[in-house]
């Protein structure tokens, strides 16, 4: 009852002075606006990168070689020939949390086609492959189990290579290529997956079974990466530890800070890439925030000016029975309706103009619901905070002197 | 004997300004009844601000007894003094302080809505029925910009009437009014005081003294004199004698 009375009170004196109470609110309105736009700008940006990364394949797991300092000479990690075949065939046996797996090796050559060539890189795999990063084929079929084994020269090829190697549009399937002189029959062309995060074209690539890759191109036995993906996106975790744990006991590691190899999910790899995007966004919300701050010293600095301006009237509420209480509540709930209704319209003006920042600038957006609840809450808080001292001020204030007051 | 509102008993109030103390009282005591109308006279300087702080509560006797109502205000706190303002005391300025912008009605409705027990239907009620005796029923709406000075200090009586206090404390409430309109608002006290209403006016201007029943003379913190008005003027014939305003 009482608290509804000051409430009235409290929204009159706004209504009475509604350019005044406009203007302190532009403080607080562009605060919480560009707090969101910042947030819905920052949140975008790394939901990009996810979908990006997970483009690639969400739950791929990989096994690489890393440079092991127990030996003494340290050698750079892609010349490491630790992992074998038999690692390959150890993770992929023992490895519950493990759906697909296949023993990657690559190398860089150039594709020739009659008069027509184009460099490109050769990955050697087995038929998993697919199933791990997640492509399709446009046309044609995989190579089988059995063209692994005997290390037929048959290969797929990324759309980028079809372009360049065979520019009259002629259907490459069935046709002969050569890599590095290596004959290979075409079987297959990928779908089309456009640039990763990392600007590399997906579609400039030839595959092959790891066999032939192993034997006729790169003349190696070692692998150079082992691929596989994780039974579902958050077994990618315990599928990490458990692959560690088979390679330490596969290349006899008993300190796992002497590891030989490195084994890494797409989960780490996002996180990688989104935490320089976080760091944007505290950035760039520190400034937002700033602004909040000079928002709530505009309200402090109205209900300065307020009570002073109103000293008359708090006398005259003193002296027919208002309480020190009573006068402090008032203007606090002047305070925090400013500030809330300021916080409101803030919402509305973030949310518009990340509509026109997704519209006009093509820069992805995403207003996280939290961001609407965080900075409507510092708006109250704002409200009590910076209203407080003002309105502590008018509550102490002598009836009689404020009665006098001119 | 009727019941005692005010008794105050060898009241004193010692100001510090800087390194000298003013003693603005210097010992007053006196009492008022049930239904009397009082005038506190006398010129700048010789207390009766003062005195009419303490009366009304907004100020506490440096020493001496003061009761209002049989309570006992001294040593009471800011909070409880706030509340024998709102259910015991009606204040009228010299300045009427109204609230600007603000409806004749929601003016007069100000002391109650600090009280909690009033609710907002009789909170409205009560503000119509103080209008209205003071004439201003058709004026409800208005706000003070749109009232004459006399009309805006009968909203003000009307404020100090709404609460029911048991007395009404008036601070020169006529020194800002040509004398016909000061001569209309005193006939509205004397209308009030007849209806068994207590009333202590604050003045300096003799003629006001002679509407009243009794009059105090303060000077230099002490009072000089208190005598009984056997001769009551009636501010209302008082009116008719004035030379009648060209409209």
């Amino acid at each position: 009852m009482r608290l509804l009375n000051l409430f009235k009170i409290a929204f009159k004196a706004i209504v009475l002075n509604k350019m005044r109470t406009l203007l302190t609110m532009l403080g607080i309105i562009i605060g919480v606006a560009s707090v969101i736009a910042m947030l819905a700008i920052g949140e975008g940006s790394k939901e990009s990168i996810r979908t990006n990364i997970s483009s690639m394949g969400s739950n791929i797991i990989t096994i690489r070689p890393a440079s092991a300092s127990s030996s003494g000479v340290r050698a750079s990690a892609d010349e490491m020939q630790t992992l074998t075949l038999k690692d390959y065939e150890a993770v992929k046996d023992q490895a519950t949390f493990l759906s697909y797996a296949t023993p990657l090796v690559t190398g860089k050559g150039q594709v020739i086609n009659g008069s027509n060539n184009w460099p490109s890189s050769i990955y050697g795999v087995n038929p998993d492959y697919l199933k791990i990063k997640v492509v399709d084929l446009q046309s044609g079929s995989m190579f089988t189990d059995a063209e692994v084994k005997t290390a037929s020269k048959v290969a797929l090829i990324g759309q980028t290579v079809v372009d360049n190697v065979f520019p009259d549009g002629q259907d490459p399937i069935g046709q002969m290529i050569r890599f590095n002189n290596i004959p290979f029959k075409v079987i297959g062309v990928l779908e089309v997956k456009g640039e990763n995060t990392f600007g590399q074209d997906q579609d400039d690539v030839v595959i092959a079974p790891y066999t032939t890759v192993q034997k006729r191109i790169l003349a190696i036995d070692y692998i150079n990466q082992i691929m596989a993906s994780a039974v579902s996106e958050d077994d990618a975790p315990n599928a990490v530890t458990e692959v560690s744990e088979i390679m330490r006991i596969q290349h006899q590691i008993s300190n796992p800070n002497k590891d030989d190899f490195s084994v890494q999910s797409m989960e780490e790899l996002i996180s990688t890439f989104s935490s320089t995007s976080e760091m944007l966004t505290v950035l760039l919300v520190a400034v937002a925030s700033i602004s909040l701050l000079i928002g709530g010293i505009g309200i402090m600095n109205i209900m300065y000016v307020s009570v002073k301006e109103r000293t008359k009237e708090i006398g005259l509420r003193m002296a027919v029975g208002g309480k020190g209480s009573d006068i402090l509540m008032q203007f606090l709930i002047e305070a925090i309706l400013i500030s809330v209704s300021g916080g409101a319209l803030g919402v509305l003006l973030g949310l518009t103009s990340t509509v026109f920042i997704e519209k006009f600038l093509n820069w992805p957006t995403s207003v996280a619901m939290y961001s609407i609840v965080i900075s409507f809450a510092v708006c109250a808080v704002t409200g009590i905070f910076f209203g407080w001292y003002p309105a502590r001020k008018a509550s102490a204030l002598d009836p009689i002197t404020a009665l006098r007051y001119e | 004997m009727s019941k005692e509102i005010i008794k105050i008993e060898d009241i004193t109030r010692d100001f510090t300004m800087g390194a000298e103390r003013v003693r603005a009282l210097r010992g007053i005591s006196f009492t008022i009844n049930e239904g009397e109308f009082v005038t506190i006279m006398g010129s700048s300087g010789s207390g009766k601000s003062t005195l009419l702080n303490i009366l009304g509560c907004l100020d506490q006797p440096t020493s001496g007894l003061y009761e209002i109502d049989g309570i006992k205000v001294k040593n009471l706190s800011r909070n409880e003094l706030a509340t024998i303002r709102n259910e015991k005391i009606g204040f009228i300025f010299q300045s009427y302080n109204l609230l600007a912008r603000t409806s004749a009605l929601e003016n007069v409705e100000l002391p109650l809505i600090y009280n909690s027990k009033i609710s907002t239907e009789e909170r409205r009620e009560r503000a119509i029925k103080a209008l209205k005796m003071v004439g201003l029923e058709d004026r409800m709406d208005h706000t003070p910009s749109q009232l004459s000075g006399g009309q805006q200090q009968r909203v003000a009586i009307a404020r100090s009437l709404v609460n029911n206090p048991v007395m009404i404390l008036a601070d020169e409430a006529t020194g800002n009014l040509d004398t016909r309109t000061a001569y209309e608002i005193m006939s509205i006290f004397q209308d009030l005081n007849e209806q068994g209403i207590t009333i202590a006016f604050v003045t300096h201007e003799e003629d006001i003294a002679t509407f009243s029943s009794r009059t105090i003379v303060l000077k230099d913190g002490n009072i000089i004199q208190d005598y009984k008005n056997e001769n009551v003027q009636s501010a209302e014939e008082e009116l008719a004698k004035l030379p009648k305003e060209n409209h």
